[in-house]
């Protein structure tokens, strides 16, 4: 699988299936050609050093120019503080942290000065950063490759985080976050680098802290961001079949997350299943449930679900990681509950 | 080691500008420790008496729109670059007329029309961060340099390590300025720090390592010259290791009880700004009289600035929702 800078269809004919890695470069290209303060730059990016471990950036050194895309050393934490300084001085940085869990070791950057650059300046300065990474349970890739650490991001005051479900969501998505005015941490599925979709029309944008309703339904609203919207509407597809009408919200950004699409959703079908890949315990699921009860109690017609993976770290044989993992069976088990 | 000298000495004007300045900040220092003591303002103070010559010495190089990225002890390093003593004062006592409208205090000093966009309280975030500043005068081709001061233990953090490593492969328009005060906290440079001088440590990086006395003005100056030089010529970074001593502790309430006395005698009467006092009017640079009239004039404004901040309201509640994002948020 390698990403290439081919032209995308027109968004008249039937949309080209492309590997995830192809989604992200689509953003990039779009934003760098449009915007010569976008930067890139983070390890093994630049066509010299492949053009990114999945090609996500395939190209990009070559059409733009070795000073606006460079490969970095394995310093997380002057990767993530270039990327500050830059966007201070006025660049639109886009900083690749190979995997999500290496932004433990860029903490500082993101939490005490990213985040935190436009407040304590009283608005002097800003920092539109854009921080990719990527994560994800399935690749068989175990405890230091896999969290969804996308929970202690959302907790911080200053900070966007954004976690598409889908190729062409990915692409409208990065674009807006690139040209967003606050630091975005965009994370990315490694599953999804590996698996095709269709890609986004040209010049897709899509706005942050939009939901999207994924699918309309009166019964049941299920909640969530990222992969396990794919699994929420199939199981949506299925208990048609039974008559029961399942609405799907997919957030698309986490923080500052669509309150309003949500409470919307609750409140006409009066039960709420949350969804999310990162464990279930003190996930963004709780944050979500704990708001539709404060707003929609005398509303809601059953418990509030949450839907998460095991308060485990991520483990490495495939049967102890199918059982780490939440399911399809999580979902639709989740949904019943709230109906009976 | 050091690399040739090749900048001259500043003129007598330029040093009497660096004594200006450093007087300006023993002086506005000294105001600072009454008025927090007094309990007129409630702030966390980092005294960078000791270190003023240093600092003046480093500014007076740089020019008004190069970026300065300081740490908490930044008093010094912020008012040599032009940080207008309102503000300042303002911003200590937490008000709306603050820099930062009193959301960043001292430890957040910002102030992007002199050049000092970051000040941090992280030790050794600052380093990183000037890196990316550089980066962007890098891509933009605007002869913008940056400059970031931290302290002897910073050097001891990865993030110097990283981002001196960085600046070299990249060739960033950037000094490293460490102020070497011989202490971080409690702990001495020499429990601390496994190596000799923190100058030697540039060789790994593959950038010049510059020692210098930073209490001497004439010293400094042209270390800084010449970083300064390096950087905007395109040669890439410099790590500069001045020399210094703080005479009041880490932080204000600090007894320096973990300094030997004698160690502190010294470097006391050694003290950097009356000694530049005494060497710009042996050669004759300035008068007595014109010195004092400096003086005045720093006494002055001081107070000004003193009067306006207790003065000032302090900021609206509204404004906690606003620079959290770029659009204002219900906090
Ligand atoms: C990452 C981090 N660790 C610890 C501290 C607490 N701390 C504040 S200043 C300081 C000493 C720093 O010494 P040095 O770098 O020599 O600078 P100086 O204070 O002497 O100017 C320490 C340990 C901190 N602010 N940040
Ligand atoms: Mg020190």
């Amino acid at each position: 699988m390698t990403a290439t800078l081919e032209a995308t269809a027109p968004a008249d004919t039937k949309p080209r299936m492309i590997f995830g890695a192809e989604a992200a470069l689509q953003a990039l290209d779009a934003a760098m050609g449009e915007d010569p303060t976008v930067l890139l730059f983070g390890e093994d990016l630049a066509d010299r050093e492949g053009g990114g471990v999945m090609g996500a950036s395939k190209g990009l050194s070559t059409k733009y120019g070795d000073l606006r895309v460079r490969s970095t050393p394995i310093s997380e934490q002057a990767i993530m503080g270039a990327a500050v300084g830059a966007a201070i001085a006025g660049m639109r940085p886009v900083a690749e942290i190979m995997l999500m869990n290496f932004l433990t070791v860029c903490m500082d950057q993101i939490v005490n000065h990213a985040a935190k650059i436009r407040f304590m300046s009283g608005g002097q300065t800003s920092c539109p950063l854009t921080i990719r990474t990527m994560t994800g349970v399935g690749a068989g890739l175990g405890g230091q490759h896999s969290d969804m650490l996308e929970a202690w991001f959302a907790h911080v005051p200053g900070l966007k985080v954004v976690v598409p479900s889908n190729h062409a969501d990915w692409t409208g998505l990065l674009h807006e976050s690139i040209m967003d005015d606050n630091p975005v941490l965009f994370v990315e599925s490694t599953l999804m680098m590996r698996a095709k979709g269709a890609a986004a029309p040209i010049g897709h944008r899509l706005p942050l802290g939009k939901a999207n309703v994924a699918r309309t339904g009166s019964d049941v609203s299920v909640i969530g961001y990222g992969r396990p919207i794919n699994d929420a509407l199939a199981i949506a597809e299925k208990l048609s079949g039974e008559g029961v009408s399942v609405e799907v919200i997919d957030l698309r950004t986490v923080a500052p997350w669509d309150k309003e699409a949500v409470l919307t959703s609750v409140a006409k079908t009066g039960r709420a299943v949350i969804v999310h890949e990162a464990v279930r315990n003190f996930g963004c699921g709780g944050e979500i449930a704990a708001t539709i009860g404060e707003e929609l109690f005398g509303q809601l017609k059953a418990p509030i679900r949450r839907v998460g993976s095991r308060n485990t770290p991520v483990p490495v044989s495939p049967v102890l990681e199918k059982a780490f993992a939440w399911s399809q069976s999580d979902i639709e088990a989740a949904i019943r509950s709230t109906l009976n | 080691m050091t690399s040739p000298r090749t900048s001259n000495a500043p003129d007598g004007d330029t040093l009497v500008e660096i004594y200006r300045r450093a007087q300006l900040i023993r002086h506005c220092g000294e105001q600072f420790l009454k008025t927090i003591r007094a309990g007129r303002i409630q702030a966390p103070y980092y005294s960078p008496r000791g270190q003023e010559v240093l600092a003046a010495a480093t500014m007076v190089t740089l020019a008004a729109d190069d970026y300065v990225v300081t740490i908490y002890r930044g008093l010094h390093d912020q008012l040599a670059k032009g940080v207008p003593l309102k503000e300042l004062w303002a911003e200590y006592a937490g008000k709306a007329s603050g820099s930062c409208k009193g959301k960043g205090g001292p430890m957040h000093i910002t102030h992007p029309a002199s050049g000092v966009v970051v000040t941090t309280g992280v030790v050794g975030s600052g380093i990183p961060i000037a890196n990316g500043l550089a980066l962007a005068s890098q891509v933009n081709g605007d002869g913008k340099i940056a400059l970031t001061s931290f302290g002897d233990g910073a050097t001891n953090i990865g993030a110097f390590h990283e981002a001196l490593n960085l600046a070299s492969v990249w060739k960033l328009p950037v000094i490293f300025l460490c102020q070497n005060n011989l202490y971080a906290e409690h702990t001495s440079f020499a429990n601390g720090t496994g190596c000799e001088n923190i100058a030697m440590r540039a060789a790994s990086y593959g950038m010049p390592g510059v020692q210098v006395n930073g209490n001497d003005a004439v010293a400094m100056y042209r270390a800084a010259a010449d970083a300064v030089a390096r950087a905007r010529a395109g040669e890439g970074p410099t790590l500069i290791e001045a020399r210094t001593f703080r005479f009041e502790g880490h932080i204000l309430g600090d007894d320096s009880h973990y300094i030997p006395k004698e160690e502190m005698a010294a470097a006391i009467a050694a003290d950097p700004v009356p000694a530049l006092r005494r060497q710009i009017v042996a050669a004759g640079y300035a008068t007595d009289e014109a010195l004092d009239a400096i003086e005045d004039r720093i006494v002055a404004d001081v107070a000004e600035a003193l009067a306006y901040a207790i003065a000032e309201p302090y900021p609206d509640v509204a404004e906690l929702g606003r620079d959290v994002l770029d659009v204002e948020i219900v906090p």
